[in-house]
Order: structure tokens, then sequence, then C-alpha cells
């Protein structure tokens, strides 16, 4: 019990006294995370609108598929991401194993569902009566897409949080595709893995608590955006 | 509208931070390493380290897991230059064409540690009769269950003791992590484990020198832990920095290293002893 309360105070030292590898595990979470966000909400968004507002064949299997893809391990995303970035895998000559990029790849595949399946069901459950209310207003079919987006803006929000809430908190692919290395692609999550695999658990709990403080600046942040 | 500008500014930022960790990326000029946990968790290569970026101005980073995921990354050409301490299994390493240049860097030992009030009574005893007495008292045992060089030899000893391996005993607890972990958890539990003494005095001086758990038998020769430096072959891997891998084997087998290396001490206890030849 009583780590907990030492956590809580080194995770105070950790974050005034400017320790370098606390900080550099978290700029390795921030770059990663950020870059993997970016490009799952630029994919998934698209997805997820087309999923929810157009009715094609096939519609049904594939948001099962999706909601499937929303239980992916992360281990095992890692392993899949592994085997392509691997020296001897197809994707070998791009360098990305051990490096940041390489786990914002595996980390766009785990949150991409996640923004996808959100979307789409936000724009489901659009209110019918809107799409009616803008036609017979005379708008045309670019108006009504752009309305409808922009009412759900708080719901897609909601499916970033989330997604990132995901991404800030895996370490199946982090450890796997990033390798853990010191100064490098040591993020938040591994470091606590490591931490407690050391048996130092204090300082496990104090870099957990450091993980909250970023996630909490970021909603914090969007918090803003939301009262706009 | 000037909500839009919010998210078009986002957006952009996010953008340069997405290309800043891009070029970041792929360094050529470094070297990469596999190693073990043992030589990670103690703080040898954090203190070690440093020093060899200074003597050849070539940047090491290394990835700390267990030997047979190590050895794997090797076989995968996904790093240059290992540090690993499973003989055996480097020899077959090296016969497959995988890995060469095989050189003994240091070594420790491995003990077996348990409670201090040693209920199943096996202080003093051969590793055999130990891990024999172990077996008939049904006392817990923590092995790492993950195909490290410290769980290969520990299997070992079970088949040299002609004891078929526990896997399925309910007193054979397999943790399936670190050194260290285990040996939380063998404390947690009351139970043995086997550990490398680096390990082991590491663990020691978490518990500020008055641990719990103690050496109870050591001193075989087969309980011997020896390090070594391995190349990955050119013919498997013609991409791996061979050169680069040979001046860091060269440099860990040399006088500066080997003596730093045995200046390497907690609670002024040795924990690698160097052996190159």
């Amino acid at each position: 019990m009583a780590f907990l309360i030492e956590g809580f105070l080194r995770a105070m030292e950790l974050l005034l006294s400017g320790d370098t590898s606390t900080w550099s595990a978290v700029s390795a979470t921030v770059k990663a995370s950020t870059g993997s966000m970016l490009v799952s909400l630029l994919t998934g968004l698209p997805c997820g609108f087309i999923l929810g507002y157009f009715d094609f064949r096939f519609k049904r299997p594939i948001r099962t598929l999706l909601d499937t893809l929303l239980a992916l391990p992360t281990v095992c995303v890692g392993l899949i991401v592994y085997a392509f970035i691997s020296s001897k895998g197809p994707l070998g000559d791009m360098n990305l194993l051990f490096t940041l990029t390489g786990i914002a790849v595996g980390q766009t595949i785990l949150a991409f569902p996640v923004v996808t399946a959100i979307t789409a069901s936000i724009i489901e459950n659009i209110d019918p009566a809107l799409k009616l209310t803008l036609v017979s207003l005379g708008a045309g079919k670019k108006n009504i897409i752009l309305t409808c987006l922009w009412e759900v803006r708080f719901g897609i929000l909601a499916a970033a949080v989330t997604a990132y809430g995901r991404i800030l908190t895996e370490v199946g692919i982090s450890m796997i595709v990033g390798g853990n290395i010191k100064y490098h692609t040591r993020t938040m999550t591994t470091a606590i893995a490591l931490e407690t695999n050391k048996g130092m658990f204090a300082d496990g709990i104090a870099l957990g608590i450091v993980l909250m403080a970023i996630a909490f600046a970021v909603n914090l942040s969007l918090s803003f955006l939301r009262k706009r | 509208m000037k909500s839009r500008q919010c998210l078009s500014v986002l957006v952009a930022v996010l953008m340069v931070l997405f290309c800043a960790i891009t070029v970041q990326a792929g360094g050529k000029g470094e070297l990469m390493m596999a190693t073990t946990t043992s030589t990670d968790n103690t703080g040898l290569l954090d203190y070690l380290i440093p020093f060899f970026e200074q003597d050849t101005g070539i940047a090491l980073k290394w990835t700390a897991t267990g030997t047979g995921k190590a050895l794997k990354l090797g076989q995968n050409c996904d790093v240059d230059v290992l540090l690993v301490h499973a003989p055996p299994a480097e020899k077959t390493y090296i016969a497959n064409d995988f890995g060469k240049d095989r050189r003994e860097i240091m070594y420790n030992d491995f003990v077996i540690i348990g409670p201090k009030s040693d209920p199943a009574g096996i202080k003093g005893k051969d590793i055999s009769q130990a891990l024999s007495t172990i077996k008939a008292n049904k006392a817990f045992f923590m092995s790492r269950g993950d195909d490290s060089g410290t769980n290969k030899k520990e299997k070992l000893l079970w088949k040299n003791a002609g004891i078929a391996l526990p896997d399925k005993e309910g007193w054979y607890v397999q943790t399936g992590q670190g050194m260290l972990a285990t040996i939380n958890v063998t404390q947690e539990k009351n139970g043995y484990t086997m550990t490398d003494r680096g390990t082991y005095i590491k663990y020691q001086d978490q518990q500020g020198g008055d641990a719990p758990l103690t050496v109870l038998v050591e001193g075989d020769d087969i309980l011997l832990n020896q390090y070594s430096v391995l190349t990955l072959n050119p013919k498997n891997c013609p991409d791996a920095k061979y050169d680069l891998a040979l001046k860091f084997s060269d440099w860990m087998a040399s006088d500066a290293a080997q003596s730093k290396i045995a200046e390497f001490r907690l609670l002024g206890k040795k924990l690698f002893i160097p052996n190159a030849k």
C-alpha cells in the first residue's frame, strides 16, 4: 500500500525536477499518439461518414466487422505490424521497427475502427427531420452534408477522445514495435511496464500519474473547443 | 467561422508534429542491440554504454527482452548485435548460420533463493537434491516460463535432476515475466526461485539490504551464467552493421571495458565478473 503514496510524491518530483528520462518518455508518447490520432481521424472520419450516411450492400456485415475490431488485442496488433516491418518482412526496407513512426502505424490500426465505428453510429442517428428541413429550405447536397457534419461535431469529438484514450493507454504495440528503447521509443506505458517489472512499484504509479496528467491536459483543451 | 479557423490551425499543428516524427525516425549511423533483461534491469548497460559511445563515437541503442526473443530478433535481422546468456542455444544459433563471432565477456552465477526460514529445507544441498526436495514438499517454485536464458538453464537443471518438467503442477508457477518481477512474485508467495546473482543483488539493494529472500543453494559448476556477445552472420543478414557490431564486441573484451564491468557494484558486491579472453 505504501508505494501508492510514495508514487504520488514521486510523480510530483519527476514532473517538477525535469527528469530527462521521464520527459523523453512523455515526448515519445505525445509524438506517437499525435501522429496516430491524426492519421486515424483523417481516414476514420470519412469512412465513418460514408458508412453512416449512405445505404449500400454489405453495410451491415462491414459494421459488424468494424465493431469486432474494437476488441482487437493490442499485443496482436503489435505482432502483425512487427511481421510487416521486421527486416525480413515485406516492408522491412522502410526501417520502421524500433521507431516512433512504427508505433504510430500500429496505434493507427488500433484507433481507426474506434473513430470509424463511433462516427458511423453518430451519423446514423442524425434526426431525419434535419435532412427534410434542409431539403425544404432548398439546400444542395453539399450543404446538407456539411450541415449534418456541423450538427454532430460534439459526437465526433467524443469519438476522437475515446480513440485517444485507447492509444494513450496501449502497451502491447509500443513494447513489440518500439522495443522500449530508453530515450528513443520508451513511452509512458512501456516505462510503467518496465518499472513494474523491476519491482519499482512507486515509480510505476508515478509515471501513471504523469500519463493521467497528459490525458487531462488534452481533454481540458478539447473542452474549450466544446464550449464554443 | 472562428471555430473553423481554429480547426485548420489545429490540423496544421498536427501535420507539423507528424512530419517531425517521420523525419526523426530511422537513424542510420547507430548500432542496435538485443539483450537480456538482467543486463538492463541491474543498470549495467546504463552505466557501461556511455563509456562505449565515448570511446568509439558509435551510438548504441538496445532493447531488453528474454534471450529467446533476443535471438529471434537477430534471426530476423531486426538488430545488429546480441548480448545474451544461453551458451547451448547460442551454439545452435551459430551452427544455423544466424550468428557468429561468439565472444565470452563476463559471467555471474545462478543461485536458488527462498525464504529465510527455508520451509522445504533445501539449504546447503546440491542443486539436484534441492529440486527433488522442493518437488517432494510441493513448495512453491517460481519459473520465468519465458524461454529466457535463465529459464533455459532452469529447465536443464530439472532435467539433470531426473525430474520431468513439472509445468502442470500447482506448486510450479510460471510468471512469464522478467527476473526482478519473478523474484517479487516469489517473495509474495513465500516460495523458491532460481535467479542470476546480479539480479538478486539488485533486489537486495531495492529491499534496503534486508531482503526476506536469501541464497540457499549456490556454487555448483553447472550454475555458471556466461554472457557473450554475438554478431549476426552476414550470410543471413547482409544489411546488419557487421563492422560496428565487431567493434562493440572488441570493445567489450578490451581491458578498459573489462575493468569497468568489474567496478560495477551494488551493496559493495560485484554483479558481473569479466572473463573475456
